[in-house]
């Protein structure tokens, strides 16, 4: 097993290196320069040609690829054109908000949609089946924004309850001001989730369900309570948690949306504004520590596996 | 009880604590949603209009411009000016420090003016002029000109970008390309570096010992009395988020709304919206005089004719009451707004366009419009052109981008078909245009602004606008380039237009002028 992790961790580093590649080219393929942004509208072109020649953006293509690899060599993803800080320290002050943000939406969407996704298996066909589904076909269609937008005006314009935007460290602020200034997103972000891995619960466990040993089970009169708990979502665990890492790059995308719309001050906010921006340092450090992050999730749901799948062994 | 009252309730409870602990330090905070995110913290390094208040905040200046667009001394307590406009000598004000403690001496003048005067277009031309600056002792300073300069005060209570800022020396001696690292001002707030967060939170503390002009606010003129222990800036990229926040209270001072979201907002009986920026904004079409088919005057003009400022209007900002009709280059309302020379713009008539489009060479050639879909109101600007350019008999080649690009294409002097373009658009803030020597009214191709136009005449007027030192003669000749403007067909004008603010009724003392001051701001 360790072989096999620190086997997988190796792999990380060309894999990596094959993304940032990847994302210095397609930067720099796009339209688009920082320094015309920055030299604003009362530039001369020679004011813009020369903020290029001051950032490094004159020099070959390749000079500029090999400084920031031997950068990144070092440890430094590099420092944002704009405000002049290092893109770690950006990362920083940012990834608290995404993290939590994304921990609750995959604990809430979790805890409800596994039961969810149960129960419409164990009453397939029924009025609850149907309402699981319509559910479902519903989460997916609606873009996040809008419902985000629904939820503002239901829970903070009208009912008051909750605050329309913004983060509360729970570290600092305390768990009540961090719980009501997240619900709302985490709310937004989990609805896509619930719909996708209720989807796939059902499915399992509707497969699982016409097992010989789920069979086996009830003939040895077993109530069907523990028949789904103990033999049906058991041994359905690992399609469902392979979708929830699938989720988690879907995640990502849905992360961008919902910090705009609650403007909360995360990862996803900073790489959308260094995209406007073409902020090419924060950008091409941001894909490769989400690439780096996702490379890990990865290995940690293929090691969960072997805990809910005794049969996986690497 | 009602759920509704039980959720209250428990979220009541839950922020009960932090909310005490605020209310017992009993700071009073002004929380602003700026136009733009503070991206940059060096008014000098760029013109971005957010940084440029970011330098307000912080720093202060020389003289400043008040509400009547009179230049008034600011950080300058006295000044004198030799017989033959040659010599100037200025005096500090007694009490100036820095957020540090050091005093504001002439040697930090002198630094920051040559820093200044490295990057404003303004700056450059007062250097141009300038033999020598050098301090006399610690609070006087000699500006010696090697030629009459009309332009002197003007140039040093200048209002927007770049803005010539006071900074320590040691801060002002940084590479004019490079930014600042220290930001220590002298200005009626202090910057928390520990608390910015790019893309999210600025924060302003007040500045204790900073010593406001005696005479009240006016503009960028006049006494600035910190009125708030705190100004936070909290930047919302999107509109409706920030509209809620303001009306559910979360914050106090919008500085943009978006035009469509105004008439929520005036609902609002908790919310004011009014226009707090007497000049507004105007809108451009910009051609490229290098390129086939706008290197010809009367085929720009020809374009001019058929811009019907009232469907720019209508069509980008909607509510009549946040726009007017404008055929002055300068802002109307400005002193040296005029008609002369602006029958090309008043056409607005398609059929005279295509009548005058037919007199002359055109062929044909595609019009290539950059439309930057993600600022509406120029996206609206130039849908608006490319309808009218049809209907006048031009063929229009539409090309959808972001902002980004098409500042970075606009750099461009190809042919169209190596990256070049015919048409983007743009606005100038009115006190960026309020006289001749905006970069915008430039005719000099290598020194200018994108576009290239060339006209000696234009630049002779300008000239004249800058050696002027009458009233008299300063309106002569800002005449005398609008009318070339005109003739040359330098750009198509949009209209006028002004984008309100929208403030809690908490919220008192606000200061009109196209630039959004804090000081003198309070909140009950």
């Amino acid at each position: 097993m360790l072989v096999y992790i620190l086997k997988r961790v190796a792999m990380t580093i060309p894999v990596m290196g094959v993304v940032a590649l990847f994302v210095f080219a397609l930067l720099r393929l796009s339209p688009g320069d920082p320094a015309a942004v920055i030299a604003g509208d009362f530039a001369t072109a020679e004011d813009v040609a020369r903020i290029r020649e001051q950032l490094g953006l004159s020099e070959p293509l390749v000079v500029q690829f090999g400084t920031w690899v031997w950068s990144l060599m070092q440890g430094d993803l590099g420092t944002s054109i704009f405000s002049g800080k290092p893109v770690t320290e950006l990362i920083a002050q940012r990834i608290e908000p995404t993290m939590l943000l994304a921990l609750t939406t995959i604990l809430f969407s979790v805890a409800v949609a596994v039961p969810l996704g149960t129960l419409a298996a164990f009453k397939a066909g029924s009025l609850i089946d149907r309402f699981v589904m319509l559910f479902s076909v519903g989460g997916f269609s609606v873009p996040v924004f809008v419902l985000g937008y629904v939820l503002i005006y239901v829970f903070s314009l009208n009912l008051r309850w909750l605050p329309v935007q913004g983060y509360r460290s729970p570290f600092e602020h305390g768990l009540g001001p961090f719980l009501s200034h997240i619900t709302l997103p985490t709310l937004t972000l989990s609805v896509i989730f619930i719909a996708l891995i209720a989807r796939m619960t059902r499915a399992s466990v509707i497969e699982v369900l016409e097992e010989d040993y789920v069979r086996t089970a009830r003939a040895k009169g077993q109530s069907e309570l523990k028949v789904l708990m103990r033999h049906a979502v058991r041994n359905a665990a690992v399609p469902i948690v392979t979708v929830i890492g699938i989720g988690i790059a879907l995640l990502i995308g849905g992360v961008v949306v919902t910090e705009s719309v609650y403007n909360i001050p995360g990862l996803g906010r900073l790489v959308l504004d260094a995209v406007l921006a073409r902020d090419y340092p924060i950008i091409q450090g941001l894909i490769l520590f989400f690439s780096f992050v996702y490379i890990l999730l990865n290995l940690l749901i293929d090691l969960t596996y072997t805990f809910l799948d005794p049969r996986i062994r690497y | 009880m009602s759920f509704t009252r039980i959720g209250r309730g428990l979220i009541a409870a839950a922020i009960a604590l932090p909310l005490t602990l605020s209310a017992a330090a009993a700071e009073t905070t002004l929380r602003v949603i700026p136009h733009a995110d503070l991206k940059n913290l060096d008014p000098i390094w760029t013109t971005a209009y957010i940084t440029r208040n970011h330098g307000y905040m912080i720093y202060d200046t020389l003289f400043a411009m008040d509400e009547n667009f009179e230049v008034q001394p600011q950080m300058v307590d006295t000044w004198t000016e030799s017989e033959d406009g040659l010599t100037w000598e200025f005096t500090l004000r007694d009490g100036l420090t820095f957020h540090d403690g050091a005093p504001v001496t002439s040697e930090d003048v002198i630094a920051s003016l040559e820093r200044w005067g490295a990057r404003d277009g303004m700056g450059q031309q007062l250097m141009a002029s300038t033999a020598s600056m050098e301090a006399v002792d610690d609070s006087t300073f000699r500006l010696t000109l090697s030629e009459p300069f009309g332009l002197v005060l003007q140039s040093l209570g200048k209002i927007s970008s770049n803005v010539p800022f006071i900074m320590p020396a040691r801060v002002a001696a940084t590479d004019p390309f490079e930014q600042i690292e220290d930001f220590t001002g002298s200005g009626p707030f202090v910057f928390q570096e520990d608390e910015w967060v790019p893309g999210n939170t600025v924060v302003y503390t007040k500045f204790e010992d900073y010593v406001p002009r005696d005479e009240p606010a006016s503009a960028a003129a006049g006494g600035k009395v910190a009125n708030v222990d705190r100004v936070v800036w909290q930047y919302f990229p999107d509109n409706t988020t920030a509209m809620n926040a303001l009306m559910t209270g979360e914050v106090d001072f919008f500085e943009q709304p978006a035009p469509d979201l105004t008439p929520i907002l005036e609902s609002n009986p908790d919310v004011t919206v009014e226009i707090n920026d007497p000049l507004g904004n105007i809108g451009f079409a910009r051609f490229n005089h290098l390129l086939p088919p706008f290197d010809d005057a009367e085929v720009r003009r020809a374009a001019i004719m058929a811009m019907r400022q009232e469907d720019y209007m209508a069509s980008a900002v909607g509510d009549e009451q946040f726009w007017s009709t404008c055929f002055s280059v300068y802002p109307c309302g400005t002193p040296l707004e005029s008609d002369a020379g602006a029958e090309v713009i008043m056409t607005g008539d398609v059929e005279a366009a295509k009548a005058a489009l037919a007199e002359t060479d055109y062929d044909g050639t595609p019009v290539v419009i950059m439309q930057p879909t993600d600022i509406p109101v120029l996206s609206a600007f130039s849908l608006v052109t490319a309808d009218k350019l049809r209907d006048a008999g031009f063929t229009v080649d539409m090309q959808a981008m972001d902002w980004a690009t098409l500042t970075s294409r606009r750099a461009s002097r190809e042919p169209v078909a190596d990256g070049g373009w015919n048409i983007f658009h743009t606005w100038w803030i009115g006190a960026d245009v309020i006289d001749p020597m905006a970069i915008a009214f430039s005719g000099d191709p290598d020194g200018g602004w994108f576009g290239w136009a060339e006209d000696a005449e234009l630049e002779a007027a300008r000239a004249a606008f800058a050696r002027a030192t009458t009233p008299e003669e300063r309106e002569a000749s800002a005449t005398a380039v609008q009318e070339r403007l005109w003739a040359i067909g330098a750009s198509g004008q949009l209209g006028q237009f002004f984008v309100p603010v929208a403030y809690r009724n908490n919220v008192e003392g606000l200061i009109k002028s196209p630039v959004q001051f804090f000081w003198n701001i309070s909140v009950e």
